[in-house]
């Protein structure tokens, strides 16, 4: 059975690589996004970002922006379409369930996530000087949790879509309000406090301040990573319970 | 033993019966036909043979197993190979991922390239499933069925969409997994498929079995007229017919005798003919085809 595993784990990455989509969302435009945003704001210390440079305040919000691509853009659809055209279905046919199938996606996805964390890291650090995470345990259970969170949405998303198209729009209603909390567009140090605030609650809001705090060499506090936890707990035990394989 | 041992099969769908009493049982090594109008149950059946539906009612046995038992249907899904209807595969895999993909989940599968040659793919390797022709897909799904090594094939609607020629292409491969000694269920509504493929069929009309029987047999059992058509080589008295107790009716289209009747009609018609230094010329005969009893057994026809 491992063998199977490993086959369907392969040429479910040989698709997502021809599908390109995810490849270019989740991995080459957020480091793009950095080299952008790097060379606009320089050296330059900010006293409105908590001192931070802008290249090391988009660092947490690029990687929270790869994440989110892939769970909520690039995976749903491809699960909506797999059961609205039997793909699951011809598959429990066969010994292997189904649910590996969903199993080797979302290996993939988090691949090329963890991928272009390292990648958003390294352009950080060797572009615009800034520091690896000084809390690197708090960095990296930060990073767990936040993906689990996503990943646990994103499958919610894929078991409620009665269509690949309907996976796609509905990951995307998702992906703009979560990334506006994430501090794409204003970061989360020039929020307004009720707007931090609200943010605190949302899954890349706590995600992106605990990966920030970390990067800091601070352990991330306990109101996002219990928000985080939260949300893959939900989000997980709901996609499980409503999954649909035809 | 059967191989496939179905008994008073009932399944229904929000308080519409699907499948109100379905038997039959399938012998080793048969190509068995499931016919039916659309919407008779065929694919219910099929679904719960398969152990991808529950059945309210009634005992499934294939190949010793009960399919509807979680434990039994896990060694079931290793020994019974099926293409669905309407079951797709990604747009962007190729032929080759496919079947090595599926050859990866079983315990014991068929060499798939030699599949693929075997089913006329090889030129297809490394084309998508997306750009492939419905012909090409079909083989494809026939492929993926087999790939297992079943010693069952369920096939449902097989050849539905395909071109005459494909279908007989289709046909032969068939055919050629029979040989291999795999037992196949096949779910049809067309009643050339089923008379060219199949040793035995079971007709079912809304949720019932009506008949199972050969293609043959079915014939018989509605028992129609047969008609002979043929232009006698010098004048004919009809009496010479009507009085044969095989002949029904007997009438003129200009220079053409047409003879109805039963039984051995032929026989007595051409035995009379000599005897009245007649030669029957142009001699046709027209017998009830399966469509005949078809529509015979169900009150309607086939689609």
């Amino acid at each position: 059975m491992t063998t199977a595993t490993a086959t369907l784990t392969r040429i479910e990455a040989r698709l997502f690589l021809r599908e390109r989509a995810g490849l270019i969302w989740g991995l080459a435009f957020p480091a793009i996004l950095l080299i952008i945003l790097g060379a606009l704001g320089g050296k330059k210390h900010d006293k409105d970002l908590d001192g931070l440079t802008l290249a090391a305040t988009y660092v947490p919000i690029v990687i929270a922006f790869s994440i989110a691509m892939l769970a909520l853009n690039a995976m749903p659809p491809v699960l909506g379409s797999y059961r609205e055209r039997g793909v699951l279905r011809r598959m429990s046919t066969t010994p292997v369930p189904p649910s590996r199938l969903l199993a080797a996606q979302v290996m993939i996805n988090v691949v090329v996530a963890a991928t272009a964390t390292v990648l958003v890291l390294i352009i950080g650090r060797v572009a615009f000087d800034v520091g690896l995470p000084g809390q690197a345990g708090g960095f990296l259970l930060a990073l767990v949790l936040t993906a689990a969170g996503l990943f646990g949405i994103g499958l919610t998303i894929a078991a409620l879509a009665p269509s690949g198209k309907v996976a796609n729009a509905a990951g995307a209603i998702t992906f703009f309000p979560m990334m506006f909390f994430a501090g794409l567009w204003v970061p989360r140090a020039v929020m307004p406090d009720v707007l931090r605030h609200v943010s605190d609650y949302t899954p890349l809001g706590a995600a992106v301040q605990a990966l920030q705090d970390s990067a800091r060499g601070q352990f991330p506090h306990a109101l996002h990573l219990a928000v985080l936890a939260g949300y893959a707990v939900v989000f997980g035990v709901a996609a499980t319970r409503l999954f649909r394989w035809e | 033993m059967p191989v496939i041992e179905v008994t008073n099969l009932r399944k229904s769908y929000g308080g519409n019966d699907a499948v109100r009493d379905v038997s039959f049982s399938v012998e080793r090594g048969e190509i068995f036909g499931i016919l039916g109008p659309n919407g008779a149950g065929k694919t219910t059946t099929v679904e719960c043979l398969a152990g991808l539906r529950h059945a309210d009612g009634g005992q499934i046995r294939v190949l010793g197993l009960d399919p509807q038992r979680e434990h039994d249907h896990e060694q079931l899904r290793q020994l019974v190979g099926i293409q669905l209807q309407e079951s797709q595969l990604p747009d962007n895999i190729q032929v080759d991922e496919a079947l090595e993909l599926y050859a990866s989940f079983y315990r014991d599968p068929a060499d798939w390239r030699a599949l693929r040659d075997g089913l006329g793919l090889s030129s297809k390797r490394t084309a998508r499933f997306g750009k492939l022709s419905g012909g090409q897909k079909q083989r494809l799904s026939i492929a993926l069925a087999l790939v297992g090594n079943p010693k069952v094939a369920i096939l449902d609607e097989l050849t539905t969409g395909l071109d005459p020629a494909a279908r007989r292409e289709t046909w032969d491969l068939i055919e050629g997994v029979r040989e291999r000694g795999v037992t196949i269920v096949l779910v049809t509504h067309f009643m050339q498929e089923a008379e060219h493929l199949c040793e035995r069929v079971a007709v079912i009309d809304t949720g019932r079995v009506v008949a199972v029987d050969s293609p043959a047999g079915l014939v018989n059992r509605v028992n129609a007229e047969q008609r002979l058509r043929f232009y006698p080589s010098a004048d004919l008295d009809d009496r010479l017919l009507t009085d044969l107790p095989q002949v029904t009716a007997v009438s003129r289209h200009g220079q053409q005798v047409l003879v109805t009747g039963t039984g051995d009609v032929l026989g007595a018609v051409t035995s009379v003919l000599a005897r009245a230094g007649i030669v029957a010329e142009q001699l046709r005969l027209e017998q009830t085809s399966l469509d005949d009893a078809f529509i015979a057994l169900t009150g309607q026809e086939i689609s």
